[in-house]
C-alpha cells in the first residue's frame, strides 16, 4: 500500500511535512509499508483487531447493558516522536509535575501561593475536587501526583501544548503496553532498524515507586495492593493488567477492612497488612467515612489510616485540586513562584470566564473557541465552537452565565495528524498524546505514552468513549543512545 | 525461601467457581452427546431418551414449566444455550469467563484467553445449530473444557490458587458422576425386561461413557455388569471420574491449602472432607447396593454440600471477627 495519493490537507502531520515529504525519521516506516505486498497491511490490521477481542483488551461503555465490552480499536500506523522532540517533552513534563506537586503540597499546608496572591484564593476553594480534609496530611516523601497522564497536542503553529494534567486517576497505560505487544506480534518487520525506545519497563518502574511511598514501619518488602472499583469499571482491564504485570493484589473496597487505622486484606488465611494502595477508584468513591456517605465501593476508616500514616496512597486524595481547568490556567505562574523558572512546555491560552473581561469576549466569539466545563473529563460539558449549532452556543451561553467559575474558554486547537488506514488506504486523522510520569524517588516519564487518535474524518474528539482509538507512539533513540 | 503471597477469599472463591463451572459446561456437553449417539441405536420416545438429562442436571420443575415434555430440541435448548438457566453450556462458560475476568492478574493468560475464546465461540453461536452438526458442537465444547484444564495445570503454579482451581473442577465432578449414576440406574434396574439383551449392554455402556469410562471399566472389570459400573464409579481408586478418585485430590487440595497433614484437620471443611473421603476408602459396593443406591447417593450429595458450605466458612466467608487480634501481618 503507498502514501503516494496521501494529503495533508493543510495540517500539521507527524510523518509529512508541510510540503508532503516524508519526515527523516519516518522514512524507513514508510519504505517498509510501501515494500509490503498488497493487502497485507489490511491483514495484519484484522488480525490486530482479533488479537484485541481474544485477549478481551476491553472497555466498559457505561449507560449500555451490563457488562458489554468493546475493544479500543487500534491502528496500525505509529506515531513517531523524534529524540530531540522527546527530550525537550521529557524536561518539561517533569518540571512541571515538579511544580504541580509543590503547588498542591502548599495548598494544603502554608498556601502561601494564595497569600502571595499568585492565585486567588476563591478559585482555590470552589474548585470541584478541593478536598478540605486534606489540610494538614504529610504524604510519605511530600508526593501528591505519584501517577500523571498529562495529555499534550501539537497545534497547526508546531509547538506541543499542554492540554489538561489528568493528576487523579489517568487511565490508559496499559493499552501503551498492549499496543505495542500487538504491533510486535502482527507487524514486526516495521521495528528492524528503527532503534524504538522499549516501554516494557514501565511496570517495574510503577512497582518500585509504589514500594518506595511504603510508610515508615513497613516490612523490606511492602505489601502493595491495587485498589479497583471492580469489574464493571470501564478500566477494568487495565487494573487487572497492571495488577499483573506487577504481581501485586488486586483488591475490590470489600476485600479490604480497616481496624485501628491498619489496612487488612481478607485472605484465606485470616487478615494481612496493607502497606501502599495504588487507588483506581475516585477521591469521593474511596471511603464512605471521609467523603460520600453513599459509596460501596470504599473501604470505611481509609481515609483515617492515611492521615494516621498507616497506609500510602497512590495518587493522594486531594490532587484534583490542579485538575481543575481554571487553576490549570495558572500553571505557568506555578512553575515561576515555585521553581524560578519559565515553563517549557506552553499552556493552552485559556480564557476563565469569571473574570468579566474574558467573559464577554467568550460570549462574543463562541463559534471560533472550544468551551469547557472547568471539572469534566472524557470530553464530556464541552463546546467545540466551530463545529456546533446556534443551539448548541445559546444552552452554552446560558450556562457560562449561570455559573462563570465552572467555565474556561480555548482557541480551538487544529490538532496534528499521523495517517491512519482507513479502508484500503490512508487519511489523516487527528492525535493527542498522553505521556505517564512517576514520581518516587526521582520523576520518570514513560518514553511516548498513548498516542490517541480521532477515528472520525474531520472529529477533534479522540476519547474511548466517543469513537476514539489509539496507535504506538514511538520515541526514537537518540544517535548512540540506547535503543 | 519467598513464602507464596497471601490470597484473597474473594479471589479464592472466583477461581473455586470458575473451575466448576468449565467442569460442568463440559459434563453438560458430554451428557447430550452421549445422548445423541445413544438414539442412533436405541430409537425411544423423545421424552424418554432426553428427559433424563434435565433430571441429571437438577433443574426438572423449571424445565417442565418453561418447556413442558422433554423433546431433543427443548433439552438442547434449555441445557445449552438458554441464557434464563444458570446450568446451561452457555450460561457456564458466561459465568467461568466472568469469574476468570475478576481474577485475571491471578490466573495465567493463556488460561484467560481460552476462556474468553470459548466465551466468544458461543456468543457467536446463540442459536441451535443444524442436527448434522450437533455432535461436532459438543465435541468442541467437551474439548475446549479439556484444553482449559489442560492449560491451568500447564501454565499456572500449582500454589494455593490452583488448589482452589482443582478443589472447584474436583467437587463439581465427584457431583455430576454420582447424579448421572443414579439417574440412570432410576431408571435402568426397574426395566427388568431388557436385562441381558443387547440393549442392556447399549444403556449401561451409555452410562460408562457419559463419564468417559467405557474403555477403563472394560480393561478393569471385562463383562458389563451393574454392580461392577457402581464399584467402578463410586469407588475406584485410579479412574478419574470416580468419586472417589475426585474426593481424594480434593482433600489433597484441601490439605495443601490449609497446610495441616492429610489424616488430621484443623478446620471443620478439613473433618467433613476427611469423614466422606474414609467413607469412600472403606464402604464395601455390595453394602450400597444392599441399602439401597438411590438412597447412597443421596446421603453422598448431602455430604458433599456439607463440603461446599464448609470450603466457603473457612476460606470465603468468614468474617474478621475480633479486631486484628487474631490477624497475621508480616
Amino acid at each position: 500500500m503507498r502514501f503516494d495519493s496521501y494529503q495533508t490537507q493543510g495540517f500539521q502531520d507527524e510523518m509529512f511535512d508541510a510540503d508532503g515529504v516524508v519526515r527523516p525519521e519516518a522514512r524507513l516506516l514508510l519504505d517498509t509499508i510501501e515494500s509490503l505486498e498488497d493487502g497485507q497491511l489490511i491483514r495484519c490490521q484484522q488480525a490486530a483487531e482479533r488479537l484485541l477481542l481474544q485477549m478481551g483488551i476491553t472497555f466498559n461503555v457505561y449507560g449500555d447493558s451490563a457488562g458489554a465490552e468493546r475493544i479500543f480499536p487500534f491502528d496500525l500506523i505509529p506515531r513517531i516522536v523524534r529524540a530531540e522532540e522527546w527530550a525537550w517533552m521529557e524536561r518539561g513534563l517533569k518540571q512541571r509535575i515538579h511544580a504541580l506537586n509543590l503547588f498542591i503540597d502548599d495548598i494544603y499546608h502554608d498556601q502561601k501561593i494564595l497569600k502571595d496572591k499568585i492565585i486567588p484564593e476563591e478559585v482555590i476553594y470552589s474548585a470541584t475536587f478541593y478536598r478540605p480534609q486534606c489540610a494538614g496530611i504529610n504524604p510519605p516523601r511530600g508526593i501528591w501526583c505519584h501517577i500523571t497522564g498529562t495529555d499534550l497536542v501539537r497545534h497547526g503553529d508546531g509547538n506541543i501544548y499542554v492540554l489538561e494534567d489528568n493528576l487523579r486517576v489517568p487511565s490508559g497505560v496499559s493499552y501503551v503496553l498492549e499496543n505495542r505487544d500487538l504491533m510486535k506480534r502482527t507487524f514486526p518487520q516495521v521495528f528492524e532498524g528503527s532503534r524504538v525506545r522499549p516501554v516494557d519497563d514501565y511496570p517495574s518502574n510503577l512497582l518500585e515507586m509504589l514500594e518506595s511511598i511504603a510508610p515508615p514501619g513497613a516490612a523490606d518488602k511492602p505489601s502493595v495492593v491495587l485498589l479497583t472499583p471492580g469489574m464493571y469499571n470501564s478500566a477494568y482491564f487495565e487494573h487487572s493488567f497492571l495488577a499483573q504485570q506487577m504481581g501485586i493484589q488486586l483488591v475490590e473496597g470489600r476485600d479490604l477492612v480497616v481496624q485501628d487505622d491498619i489496612v487488612w486484606m481478607r485472605t484465606t488465611k485470616g487478615l494481612r497488612k496493607v502497606d501502599v494502595i495504588y487507588r483506581r477508584i475516585d477521591d469521593d468513591f474511596m471511603d464512605p467515612l471521609a467523603f460520600r456517605k453513599d459509596s460501596l465501593l470504599g473501604v470505611p476508616g481509609l481515609v483515617d489510616a492515611y492521615r494516621a500514616g498507616k497506609v500510602a496512597l497512590a495518587n493522594a486524595p486531594g490532587n484534583g485540586v490542579a485538575d481543575d481547568k481554571v487553576v490549570y490556567a495558572y500553571v505557568p505562574d506555578m512553575i515561576r513562584y515555585y521553581l524560578g523558572e519559565d515553563a517549557i512546555l506552553f499552556n493552552v491560552p485559556t480564557f476563565l470566564c469569571w473574570r468579566e473581561k474574558d467573559r464577554q469576549h467568550v460570549l462574543q466569539n463562541l463559534d471560533k473557541l472550544v468551551v469547557k466545563s472547568a471539572n469534566e473529563a472524557g470530553g464530556y460539558g464541552m463546546l467545540v465552537g466551530p463545529h456546533s449549532t446556534a443551539e448548541q452556543r445559546q444552552e452554552f451561553a446560558g450556562r457560562i452565565t449561570a455559573n462563570p467559575r465552572n467555565y474556561i474558554a480555548q482557541p480551538t486547537l487544529a490538532l496534528s495528524r499521523v495517517p491512519t488506514l482507513v479502508d484500503d488506504h490512508f487519511e489523516g486523522r487527528h492525535v493527542d498524546l498522553r505521556p505517564y510520569i512517576l514520581y518516587g524517588k526521582d520523576i520518570k516519564v514513560l518514553p511516548g505514552g498513548l498516542t490517541r487518535v480521532a477515528l472520525r474524518k474531520g472529529s477533534l474528539v479522540v476519547n474511548s468513549s466517543q469513537g476514539g482509538g489509539s496507535k504506538d507512539t514511538w520515541v526514537l533513540a537518540a544517535n548512540g543512545g540506547e535503543a | 525461601m519467598t513464602e507464596n503471597p497471601p490470597l484473597l477469599s474473594r479471589v479464592a472463591d472466583s477461581v473455586f467457581w470458575m473451575a466448576r463451572y468449565i467442569e460442568r459446561a463440559e459434563n453438560v456437553a458430554r451428557f447430550i452427546g452421549v445422548n445423541l449417539n445413544l438414539q442412533l441405536d436405541l430409537p425411544m420416545e423423545p421424552a424418554q431418551q432426553w428427559q433424563p438429562l434435565i433430571d441429571t442436571s437438577g433443574d426438572t420443575e423449571e424445565f417442565k414449566k418453561r418447556f413442558g415434555e422433554a423433546s431433543q430440541a427443548s433439552v438442547i435448548e434449555f441445557l445449552t444455550y438458554d441464557a434464563a438457566n444458570p446450568n446451561s453450556i452457555a450460561s457456564c462458560i458466561r459465568l467461568a469467563r466472568e469469574n476468570a475476568r475478576s481474577v485475571r492478574e491471578t490466573i495465567s493468560s493463556e488460561m484467560w484467553t481460552q476462556v474468553n475464546s470459548m466465551y466468544l465461540e458461543m456468543q457467536m453461536q446463540r442459536r441451535m445449530p443444524d442436527p448434522g452438526q450437533l455432535p461436532e458442537v459438543f465435541r468442541a465444547i467437551r474439548m475446549g473444557c479439556h484444553l482449559f484444564q489442560g492449560i491451568t495445570d500447564a501454565t499456572m503454579s500449582h500454589n494455593e490458587p490452583w488448589h482452589f482451581v482443582r478443589m472447584g473442577r474436583k467437587l463439581e465432578r465427584a457431583d455430576k458422576t454420582s447424579r448421572i449414576l443414579d439417574v440412570k440406574y432410576f431408571i435402568l434396574l426397574p426395566s427388568a425386561r431388557v436385562v441381558g439383551t443387547p440393549y442392556d449392554d447399549i444403556h449401561w455402556s451409555a452410562v460408562l461413557k457419559s463419564v468417559s469410562g467405557f474403555g477403563m471399566y472394560r480393561k478393569k472389570h471385562g463383562r458389563i455388569s451393574p454392580r461392577d459400573i457402581v464399584d467402578f464409579l463410586i469407588m475406584d481408586r485410579d479412574f478419574p471420574r470416580s468419586i472417589r478418585f475426585c474426593i481424594h485430590s480434593a482433600d489433597e487440595s484441601l490439605h495443601a491449602i490449609t497446610g495441616s497433614p492429610r489424616g488430621s484437620y484443623f478446620y471443620p471443611s478439613e473433618q467433613v472432607m476427611g469423614l466422606l473421603r474414609a467413607e469412600l476408602d472403606f464402604t464395601p459396593v455390595d453394602n450400597i447396593l444392599n441399602g439401597g443406591l438411590h438412597e447412597y447417593l443421596d446421603s453422598l450429595q448431602e455430604k458433599m454440600n456439607t463440603v461446599d458450605k464448609g470450603i466457603s466458612n473457612d476460606f470465603v466467608t468468614r468474617l474478621p471477627v475480633g479486631a486484628a487480634a487474631g490477624a497475621h501481618a508480616d
